[in-house]
């Protein structure tokens, strides 16, 4: 086992359990949010193992810094009581969900270990692989359109955010 | 070399997470951030496939991880929406639970 296998075995534990710690944590938003920050970054760090160097700066200084920060932001300004997982007959339905959700997983997974894809490991990355360069190019040549439509996309993000969060509309 | 079929399952797993979270948790806040978490196992998929197929004819190909960017620019937008519905929520009905919003409820 090489390092670069531990290491993303150690990052993968500690996204699952962050996630987790997420999702079932009903008393305090801010720790949810805060267990969000270290998913995200285990994530940017695999993306460094998978030599995606562009998409890993991108995923803390975007995930890991804006978009928690936000959330963070937003659990200081309002005044949380605890959440609770619903009772009766909605936990019920709910934990039926749960079953469901984790049988697709379990099908996902064997289906996977079957798969003649993951048979043989990738070979070795080309020159300039994930780098800015490389995805600089190609983002301002073959997918100079997305980019005019993610713009546009953030104006119309910009300008709906405003109005909805204005108090009122004069 | 990292064990690719791992690297996806860590994608599905997450993504189960996240689709939990969203069925079960009662908090707007908490759900929006397993949305995230969703986007965020798509986004690993996305770089571990882009990994597997990385060169067409020895010219590197990451199609993949443009993509990935795409995601991260809708990702901040639907944050920035989101919070914002959130923030008029919690004004008229000083709570963020998603079962006492029911205006569109049949």
């Amino acid at each position: 086992m090489t390092a670069e296998t531990i290491l993303f075995y150690v990052f993968a534990g500690l996204a699952v359990i962050s996630a987790l710690g997420m999702v079932l944590n009903t008393r305090n938003t801010v720790a949810s949010a805060l267990s969000l920050v270290v998913t995200m970054v285990s994530l940017g760090a695999i993306y460094l193992l998978l030599e995606a160097y562009l998409v890993a700066a991108l995923q803390i200084m975007v995930y890991g810094g804006a978009i928690v920060v936000l959330f963070l932001f937003v659990v200081m300004l309002l005044n949380l009581s605890t959440d609770e997982f619903p009772p009766g007959r909605q936990r019920l339905i709910k934990s039926a969900f749960v079953i469901a959700g984790v049988a697709i997983l379990i099908q996902i997974l064997i289906a996977m270990g079957n798969d003649p894809l993951f048979a043989t490991p990738p070979e070795a990355v080309p020159e300039g692989y994930g780098g800015y360069r490389q995805v600089g190019i190609q983002l301002y040549t073959d997918y100079v359109l997305l980019v005019e439509m993610a713009s546009l996309l953030l104006l119309a993000a910009i300008v709906g955010a405003l109005i909805l969060a204005k108090r009122k509309i004069d | 070399m990292l064990p690719m079929d791992h690297v996806i399952a860590l994608s599905a797993i997450l993504f189960t997470i996240g689709v939990l979270g969203v069925a079960t948790r009662r908090n707007l806040i908490v759900i929006l951030m397993s949305i995230e978490l969703m986007l965020n196992a798509v986004n690993l998929a996305f770089v571990g496939f882009n990994r597997i197929w990385s060169q067409t004819d020895g010219v590197a190909a990451i199609d993949g991880q443009i993509f990935v960017l795409m995601v991260i620019a809708v990702a901040a937008s639907e944050v920035a929406v989101g919070l914002g519905i959130l923030l008029a929520m919690f004004r008229n009905r000083d709570s963020v639970n998603v079962e006492e919003v029911n205006l569109l409820k049949w």
